[in-house]
């Protein structure tokens, strides 16, 4: 023990001991059920394992251990957390209960269809629901995340080119203010990515874009709003001219908390897009995922749907709900049919809100974000001087002057009791915070990082080595990330024996 | 527009009016001027709103609708599998610093998220013998696509060779995976699992598809002869009976957690997870928390190699994997630190009890047979006297779940799985069942 | 010009310099000795990890070589002679620090025998590289 450590160090890290340091020869930590049958012929011995190096915990340490883990994470529940483009409102109670009944959690993927026609019927639902909302003709639900839906999404393009006997499309155009994923799917996807720059008012540059849509050009992925929050003024021309070089466009539906009732991306003239349920439809983010991102498409795209889609049939006056495979699916994306438990939440929280629920959330979450534009563009630089929708990209450009940076800024805000707002994204603004709000917070939320974003503007000219030192109240400060890459330590390790000591008393 | 009021929406009117005055618009419709008037406000045909009393009433009575294993009994397999769930996994995984919390970017934090996953990442290596492993995939299909992706391009390869052992729609999503990129798949048996110098891997299965273990120490060496990887998807709970893949020098190693304390859910959300030598650390896909320490000293953790993925690397990441399924890997540390050591060893061996027991009785019934040889250990292959799809609705009628019809792949087979879940009445039952089907009852 | 952290930026005056932000210092056997500017290092933090060629690699003027990755980013190393690798820093492999310490000295990067000198004429001094990072902006 090092005698060095403060009280309240040595308990944290005595609460944070790993398992296997907090191991006793043993214990047991569960109960089993039991062996009712008579013991069979045991395994050949050569292919037994010898021992599991698992560790030997009780009950209760398993609960206090993690009890203690959680403590140390700041969540939705706790704290605000205005992160943009990750939508982290409340999660409802009530979605956890019905996401757990037995009826839904205890179902085996396999089942015969005639056997879980309720929950086929839901899922059945909710995919009307979000094709509803998006305003598209179809969608399927397996995507297992936003960015499995964006790789179903361009995966899709892909078939339909070829299809078509369009094979040498191969290029994908992508903003530069674009999330990494869309790249990373597209290149998944076998595509080439050009990049297409946004002009000085936030809007796609729209001659950058004509100039780039050439006889191989497959389509074009675009973030709506955009990641720095804006509303494309052009965007109907952006599809049609899209459309006009043989293209389709795939939508980036992570935004879409700020068009739910607004505009329907299929009347826009989007082809395909995906929605993150972890985002828009409140399902919680749990440390990151489980999540689940539908993708919803236009007529064209309907045959190349990944599987499965359900489908409603009437027979003899009866409604029956089946699995099935789209005539030129992509194929499938997962072992199963989705994050069925995701969905069920989503469902729920739909239901909860109906259209004009909706449409209060995108209205309450606008609203709140130009709140915050309105109330801090004295204080912080606006690269976009515009009206924002959901979420506000601020620029620590002013307090870099004094050698404060946006990371500086947001560490510090751990000292307010504030989760920071995205950083350094999008990558075309400087020093970039971007901050969404949500329509889940009261005026006092907002009003009080507020307030803690005036402060720390202050402290970066009159003390910014604090700002610098941030967090100083946080159970660790900044960690060493480079020590982290250099010295990956990724798993616990016995320690070495300790070497003795020679010649000493 | 009335306002709508609802809990999850705190602003009230007056707050609103409040705002939208510092803002300086009269209406938040104002708000939203960018969008073009001609597609502004569309009707959106959703159901009207329902209270929680209602919501909870509704779905309860969907879940009603359908047929759950508890109440039948339940023999299906093939990834999905019905495991005891100690409550002690609910009720930490209940707690919102775990459930609401979000990727952990700013480790000061989210220690408790960071710190699970590190625990999570090292159960795994311990279950399996391979040297790092990273944060979760989201299944056990997925986590094998990307693994054969993954040898591709440590190899410089384009071949990706499947045992025809290997579930057939994970190797459709491998093909969903690779194709796109360029990449081949070929199909080998595990009776000649000879590769050439264009293979990036050799995929197998373990247990394989029907229940049986494959032998590794053979296809270790049929694949790393001819430079391949050899790419294991591993069952978890045989890793802890037998000797793990990591033992026989696998490259990769994959495989589905939901068999790990994570609830069926008609098969999602479950985890997958991943392992493969340190010396192909940066070519794994995926998020990985290393440990490291503050400027006091203090050890913390943090997502660390964050360059191989897409917010950094973009279009040259290692995959578009962003969020995962975090929750679910706290999940299955905790069940696995709970069961721990002696408890899933022994969970293991009931299951091959339960399952020999049943296999023994199943396939000693007139018309049945076990066409296969070998070990298996939690799933076996029943041929049948009639079609299973026949005999499957027939049990359904004796509230039985039967087995996977397997017919395209055995004629007549049917894929039985036994867990602990699986009672000694249930397995009688299921043996009667099945003797009075044959016979036309 | 100056780092991040408020001291000068430095570029020997001897070497020779690309656009990518690459150094080269011919040595008196004839062969060079390649590296990184003290601007790149500055811009890409705390360097973690290094890919390098292989000694008897053969290399084209600008031809992709390598990466270096730091905690937040990864950027292509372009060599800026054409060349064969006769040798690989395995100091600054192991101990990456090194290059954002002494981007001149210990973190010299690979050394190569050049097959054109006249190739040098393409590559700026350093007056015109400080001259180009201003430009840059």
């Amino acid at each position: 023990m090092d005698g060095a450590l403060s009280p309240r160090d040595m308990a944290l890290a005595h609460a944070r001991r790993p398992l296997m340091e907090r191991s006793v020869p043993g214990r047991v930590g569960a109960s089993l059920p039991p062996l009712d049958v008579p013991p069979q012929e045991p395994p050949p011995p050569h292919l037994l394992r010898e021992d599991l190096p698992l560790p030997e915990v009780s009950e209760g340490d398993v609960v206090r251990y993690f009890s203690t883990l959680s403590h140390l994470n700041y969540s939705v529940d706790t704290h605000f957390y205005p992160l943009g483009s990750c939508t982290m409102k409340y999660n409802p109670k009530v979605n956890e209960e019905v996401a757990a009944l037995p009826g839904l959690a205890a179902l085996h993927p396999l089942q015969p269809e005639e056997t879980v026609q309720g929950l086929l019927r839901l899922l059945w639902r909710l995919q009307t629901y979000l094709a509803e909302v998006t305003g598209m003709a179809g969608c399927s639900l397996a995507p297992m995340a936003g960015a499995q839906g964006e790789l179903a999404g361009v995966l899709m393009v892909r078939a339909y080119h070829r299809a078509r006997g369009e094979g040498h499309r191969n290029v994908m155009l992508i903003p530069d203010s674009a999330h990494g994923t869309n790249p990373a799917s597209a290149a998944m996807a076998g595509f080439r990515v050009v990049a297409i720059p946004s002009d000085r008012e936030g809007d796609m540059d729209l001659a950058a874009l004509e100039r780039a849509c050439g006889p191989d050009l497959a389509g074009l992925m675009i973030t709506l709003p955009s990641t720095l929050g804006l509303f494309d003024r052009r965007i109907v021309e952006v599809c049609r001219v899209v459309h006009r070089a043989g293209g389709l466009v795939y939508g980036d539906g992570a935004n879409m908390n700020a068009l739910l009732g607004r505009v329907k991306l299929g009347s826009l003239g989007f082809d395909v897009c995906h929605l993150n349920l972890h985002k828009t439809f409140s399902t919680p983010h749990g440390g990151g995922g489980p999540g689940a991102g539908p993708v919803c498409v236009g007529e064209r795209l309907l045959p190349f749907l990944p599987t499965p889609v359900v489908e409603r049939k009437v027979v003899e006056g009866r409604e029956v709900f089946s699995l099935t495979r789209p005539p030129h699916s992509i194929g499938p994306l997962g072992a199963f049919h989705g994050n069925i438990g995701v969905l069920a939440r989503a469902y729920a929280y739909i239901r909860a809100l109906g259209a004009p629920g909706l449409r209060q959330v995108s209205a309450d979450a606008v609203l709140a974000a130009n709140y915050i534009l309105a109330r801090l563009r004295d204080v912080y630089h606006l690269p976009y001087p515009r009206r924002c929708l959901h979420e506000v990209v601020l620029s620590a450009r002013r307090q870099k002057a004094h050698g404060v940076k946006a990371l500086d800024i947001a560490k510090r805000l751990l000292d307010y009791g504030v989760h920071p707002p995205t950083m350094y994204f999008p990558l075309i603004v400087e020093e970039a915070l971007m901050v969404e709000p949500t329509e889940t917070e009261g005026k006092e939320t907002l009003d009080y990082f507020i307030e803690a974003m005036r402060r720390i503007a202050r402290e970066a000219e009159e003390s910014p080595e604090v700002v610098r030192g941030a967090p100083h109240t946080t159970p660790v400060g900044r960690l060493d990330e480079a020590r982290a890459a250099r010295q990956p330590d990724l798993r616990w390790k016995p320690p070495a024996p300790a070497t003795p000591r020679a010649g000493r008393g | 527009m009335e306002p709508f009021v609802h809990p999850y929406l705190p602003l009230t009117p007056r707050e609103r009016e409040e705002m939208l005055r510092a803002i300086g618009v009269a209406d938040v419709e104002e708000l939203f001027a960018d969008i073009p008037p001609a597609y502004r406000n569309p009707p959106l045909d959703l159901p009207p709103p329902l209270s929680e009393e209602e919501i909870r009433r509704e779905i309860e009575a969907l879940a009603a609708e359908n047929i759950t294993p508890g109440p039948y009994a339940c023999f299906l397999g093939a990834g999905a599998y019905r495991r005891y769930i100690p409550a002690v996994v609910r009720a930490l995984l209940a707690r919102g610093e775990f459930l609401t919390s979000y990727t952990p970017y700013q480790p000061e934090v989210s220690q408790g998220t960071l710190q699970a996953t590190y625990e999570f990442q090292t159960l795994v290596c311990l279950l399996t013998e391979m040297e790092v492993a990273n944060a979760g995939m989201y299944d056990g299909a997925s986590a094998l696509a990307e693994a054969a992706l993954m040898a591709c391009r440590v190899t410089g390869r384009g071949r990706i060779a499947l045992l025809d052992t290997v579930n057939p729609r994970y190797r459709e999503v491998v093909a969903t995976y690779a194709l796109p990129q360029g990449l081949a798949l070929s199909t080998l048996s595990p009776a000649a699992p000879e590769v050439d110098g264009e293979t990036a891997c050799l995929v197998v299965q373990w247990p394989n598809f029907f229940g049986y273990l494959e032998d590794l120490e053979a296809l270790a060496r049929a694949a790393h002869e001819r430079g391949a990887l050899l790419v294991v998807s591993a069952d978890p709970l045989a890793c802890a009976l037998f000797k793990p893949p990591g033992r026989y020098g696998a490259d990769i190693v994959v495989g589905g957690c939901q068999g790990m304390g994570v609830p069926l859910s008609f098969g999602g959300p479950s985890v997958g997870f991943f392992a493969c030598r340190e010396r192909y650390l940066r070519q794994m896909p995926g998020r990985v928390v290393g440990r490291t320490v503050d400027a006091q000293g203090r050890v913390g953790y943090v997502l660390t190699l964050q360059t191989r993925e897409q917010h950094i690397r973009r279009e040259r990441a290692t995959s578009n994997i962003c969020t995962s399924q975090a929750l679910v890997a706290t999940g299955v540390a905790i069940y696995l630190a709970a069961l721990g050591r002696h408890g899933l060893r022994r969970l293991a061996e009931i299951v091959w009890h339960k399952a020999h027991y049943a296999a023994g009785l199943l396939g000693s019934l007139p018309g049945y047979r076990l066409p296969f040889q070998g070990v298996f250990f939690q799933e076996f292959v029943l041929q049948c006297p009639l079609p299973p799809a026949v005999i499957n609705r027939r049990l359904l009628e004796r509230r039985i779940i039967g087995g996977l019809d397997i017919t395209p792949l055995v004629p007549n087979g049917m894929l039985v799985c036994v867990t602990e879940m699986t009672t000694r009445q249930e397995i009688d039952a299921f043996a009667r069942a099945l003797a009075e089907v044959a016979t036309g009852g | 010009m100056t780092t991040t952290g408020g001291r000068r930026l430095y570029h020997p005056p001897d070497l020779r310099y690309t656009r990518e932000h690459e150094w080269v210092r011919l040595l008196e056997d004839g062969t060079a000795l390649v590296g990184i500017t003290d601007f790149a290092q500055d811009q890409l933090g705390d360097v973690v990890y290094l890919a390098l060629p292989q000694p008897g690699q053969r290399l084209a003027q600008m031809e992709k070589m390598g990466e270096v990755e730091s905690v937040k980013a990864v950027s292509d190393i372009f060599s800026p002679l054409s060349g064969e690798v006769v040798e690989v820093n395995g100091e600054v492999v192991e101990r990456p620090e090194l290059l954002n310490r002494d981007p001149y000295g210990k973190g010299w990067l690979i050394k190569i025998r050049p097959h054109d000198l006249k190739e040098l004429d393409a590559l700026m001094t350093a007056r015109e590289y400080e001259a180009y990072l201003e430009a840059r902006g």
